[in-house]
C-alpha cells in the first residue's frame, strides 16, 4: 500500500504543491495590482513559445522549451502594448486580442508539426499530465534514500522544485520594492525605484512559475493557481505578509485535496476511475476562494471609510 | 540675454545649467511634458528659495501636478533641466520627500499605517536589512507628529480621508528629507487634518526645510504660504504672496474665470 502510494501518487502531489506555490507567490502581487489576468493570459501565450522551444530543440522536457515560453511572454506583453498605443484601446481589451490570437497560434502549429510521438497535444496543454509523472522505481518510503530509485524520478520534480525555490527567493530578496511599487508607484519611483523593471520582472516571473507549472499540471491548474489563493487569502487578513502565508497554505491545501480527490473520490462515490487531477485541483482552489468570500473575515474592507 | 533666450527656448547648456541657482532647493529651467500632442506644462522655469513654503497654484488642468511629477521623475519631460540642492535629480533623491495626492493609491491594500509610514525608511533598510526597534520608533514619533499614532495597527483602508493624507504626511517625515513636495495635501480632508497638516508643515519650516505643495484653496494662500507659483501650462507668476498673489495675476492665471466677490474675499490689492 505504502509503495503504491509512493510509485503512483507522491511525486504528483508534490509536483502539484510546487506548482502551485510557485504560481500562488507571485501571484499575491498581480492581485493586489488588478494584474491577475496577466497570468492568465500567459498560460496561453506560452503555448506558442513551448512549441516552438519543442520544434528548435526536438525534446519536451528541455530548458530550450522555457526559454521559448518565456520569449512568448515577452512578445505577448510588447504586442499588448504595441495594441494599446496603436489602437487607444484600454489595456484589458488590448489583452484579451493578444493572448487569445498567440493561444489559437499556439494550438495551429502544435497540430501543424510533428509532435504526436512526444506527450504534447492540445489535451496536455489543457490538463497537464500531473497521473503519469509517477516513479517508477520507489518501491516504498525507503526509496526515498535510495541513490538508484531517486535517479529515477520524474525530471519535472526537479524543475518545478527548482522554480518554486526561485520565486520564493524572487519574493524574499525584492519583498519591499514589490510590495511599496504595488501599493504607491509613484513613491517608489522617487525613491528611485526602477518601478517598471520590478513590474517587467514580476511578469517574467510570473511566466516562469507558469510555464514549468504548465509543463506538469496544463494551463486549467496555472490561472486557478495564480488567482485564487491569492485572492482567497486577501479575504482572510489585512497584512501583505500574513497574506502571502494564507496563499501558500490554500495553495498546498488545493492541490493535496485536489489531488486526492481526483484519485479516490469518484472510488469513495462507487464510481471506478479518477477524474483529472488538475481540473479538481482547479475546482478545489475555486472552492477554496468561494468560501473565503462567503466567511472570510476581512471580505468587507473595500472602501467606505468611517467618518468623512 | 542668451542665456534667456536659450532657457525660454526649453534648453539648457548641460555643463551649466542653472547658472548660479545652484545651490538653491529646487531649480527648473524650460521644462516642457505633454500628454499626447497637447503640452500639459510649456517652458516653464521655477526657482525656490530656501526655507520657503511655496504654494503651485492654477486652474484645473494647468499642470499643477504634472509639474511636480515631472520634477521628480514621475512622468517624462520633453525638455527642461531639474536641478535639486544643485544636483541633478539622482543626485539628490535622499534629500526629496514626497506626499502623493491621496486618491492616486489603494488604500484596500492589505497593509496596516505603521507599514506605511516604514515604507519612507526604505532608503536606509535596503533590500534585506531587518527593521529593528529604532525604525519602528522613529515611524511611531512621526505618527505622534501628525496625531495618528493610536492609528499605527490599523488597516489604512478603515482610515477617513483626512487619516489617510496624515498617514501619507508622517511617511513623508520620515524620509527625514530636506524638500518636501506635496500634492494637493489638503484635498478633501477635515478641518482638524488641514490644521494638524499645515502645523508640521509650518514645523518643517522653522527647521529650515523646503515645502512645496500643489494647492487648490485660494482662501488660504495667504495664510499658508509665503511664496507662491502660478501656472496654466505656461507660468503666470512667481514670487513672494505680498508681490504675485495680485488679482491682475490671478485674473491671467484663471482666464478671467474668478467671480469678484471672491476677489474681495481674498483681500487683494494690484488693480
Amino acid at each position: 500500500m505504502a509503495g503504491e502510494f509512493v510509485m503512483l501518487s507522491l511525486v504528483p502531489i508534490l509536483i502539484g504543491v510546487l506548482a502551485a506555490v510557485a504560481c500562488a507567490l507571485p501571484g499575491n502581487f498581480l492581485v493586489l495590482r488588478r494584474q491577475a489576468l496577466i497570468g492568465d493570459a500567459i498560460s496561453h501565450v506560452v503555448l506558442p513559445g513551448i512549441v516552438v522551444g519543442f520544434l528548435l530543440s526536438g525534446t519536451v522536457s528541455s530548458w530550450a522549451m522555457m526559454a521559448g515560453a518565456a520569449g512568448a511572454a515577452v512578445v505577448a506583453v510588447l504586442l499588448i502594448e504595441l495594441i494599446r498605443r496603436l489602437g487607444r484601446i484600454e489595456p484589458g481589451a488590448a489583452m484579451g486580442v493578444a493572448f487569445t490570437a498567440l493561444f489559437a497560434f499556439g494550438v495551429l502549429l502544435l497540430e501543424q508539426s510533428d509532435t504526436s510521438s512526444v506527450h504534447l497535444d492540445v489535451q496536455h496543454a489543457l490538463y497537464g499530465n500531473l497521473e503519469s509523472l509517477i516513479w517508477v522505481e520507489a518501491k516504498g518510503w525507503n526509496s526515498l534514500f535510495d541513490p538508484v530509485a531517486l535517479a529515477g524520478l520524474p525530471p519535472e520534480l526537479g524543475r518545478i522544485a527548482i522554480v518554486a525555490l526561485v520565486m520564493l527567493l524572487f519574493t524574499l530578496v525584492f519583498w519591499r520594492p514589490l510590495k511599496i511599487s504595488t501599493f504607491d508607484e509613484d513613491f517608489a519611483r522617487v525613491l528611485g525605484m526602477r518601478t517598471n523593471l520590478i513590474g517587467f520582472g514580476l511578469v517574467i516571473m510570473a511566466a516562469i512559475a507558469a510555464v514549468a507549472a504548465f509543463d506538469a499540471v496544463g494551463s486549467i491548474i496555472v490561472i486557478a493557481m495564480f488567482i485564487c489563493p491569492p485572492a482567497a487569502a486577501r479575504l482572510m487578513t489585512n497584512r501583505l505578509e500574513t497574506q502571502v502565508l494564507w496563499s501558500v497554505a490554500f495553495a498546498v491545501f488545493s492541490a493535496v485535496m485536489g489531488y486526492v480527490l481526483a484519485g479516490y473520490g469518484p472510488l469513495w462515490l462507487g464510481g471506478d476511475d479518477a477524474v483529472s487531477a488538475a481540473g479538481m485541483i482547479a475546482t478545489v482552489s475555486g472552492l477554496v476562494l468561494g468560501l473565503a468570500a462567503l466567511y472570510g473575515p476581512h471580505r468587507k474592507c473595500r472602501g467606505a471609510p468611517t467618518d468623512r | 540675454m542668451i542665456d534667456a533666450l536659450r532657457t525660454a527656448m526649453g534648453r539648457g547648456t548641460p555643463s551649466d545649467p542653472l547658472d548660479s541657482l545652484s545651490d538653491k532647493p529646487l531649480a527648473v529651467r524650460g521644462l516642457t511634458v505633454s500628454y499626447g500632442d497637447k503640452p500639459a506644462v510649456f517652458s516653464l522655469d521655477m526657482t525656490v528659495e530656501p526655507g520657503s513654503m511655496t504654494a503651485i497654484i492654477g486652474p484645473n488642468g494647468a499642470g499643477k501636478s504634472t509639474t511636480l511629477k515631472a520634477v521628480l521623475g514621475i512622468v517624462p519631460r520633453l525638455s527642461g533641466v531639474v536641478s535639486v540642492f544643485g544636483q541633478p535629480l539622482a543626485a539628490s533623491r535622499r534629500r526629496i520627500a514626497y506626499v502623493p495626492q491621496r486618491a492616486s493609491v489603494d488604500w484596500d491594500f492589505p497593509t496596516r499605517v505603521i507599514d506605511v509610514v516604514l515604507m519612507g525608511l526604505v532608503r536606509e533598510l535596503g533590500l534585506l536589512r531587518p527593521v529593528r526597534g529604532h525604525h519602528r520608533q522613529r515611524a511611531f514619533d512621526c505618527l505622534d507628529r501628525v496625531g495618528m499614532r493610536d492609528f499605527a495597527d490599523r488597516q489604512i483602508g478603515q482610515l477617513s480621508g483626512g487619516q489617510q493624507q496624515r498617514v501619507f504626511l508622517a511617511r513623508a517625515l520620515a524620509q527625514g528629507a530636506d524638500l518636501y513636495l506635496l500634492d494637493e495635501p489638503f484635498a478633501g480632508v477635515d478641518a482638524a487634518t488641514e490644521r494638524a497638516i499645515i502645523d508640521v508643515l509650518k514645523g518643517l519650516k522653522a527647521e529650515g526645510r523646503t515645502v512645496v505643495a500643489v494647492h487648490h484653496d485660494l482662501s488660504t494662500v495667504r495664510d499658508y504660504f509665503d511664496h507662491v507659483l502660478m501656472i496654466n501650462v505656461h507660468k503666470v507668476a512667481e514670487g513672494p504672496v505680498a508681490e504675485a498673489f495680485t488679482e491682475d495675476n490671478l485674473q491671467r492665471a484663471y482666464g478671467g474665470r474668478l467671480a469678484a466677490n471672491l476677489m474681495d474675499q481674498l483681500q487683494l490689492g494690484g488693480h
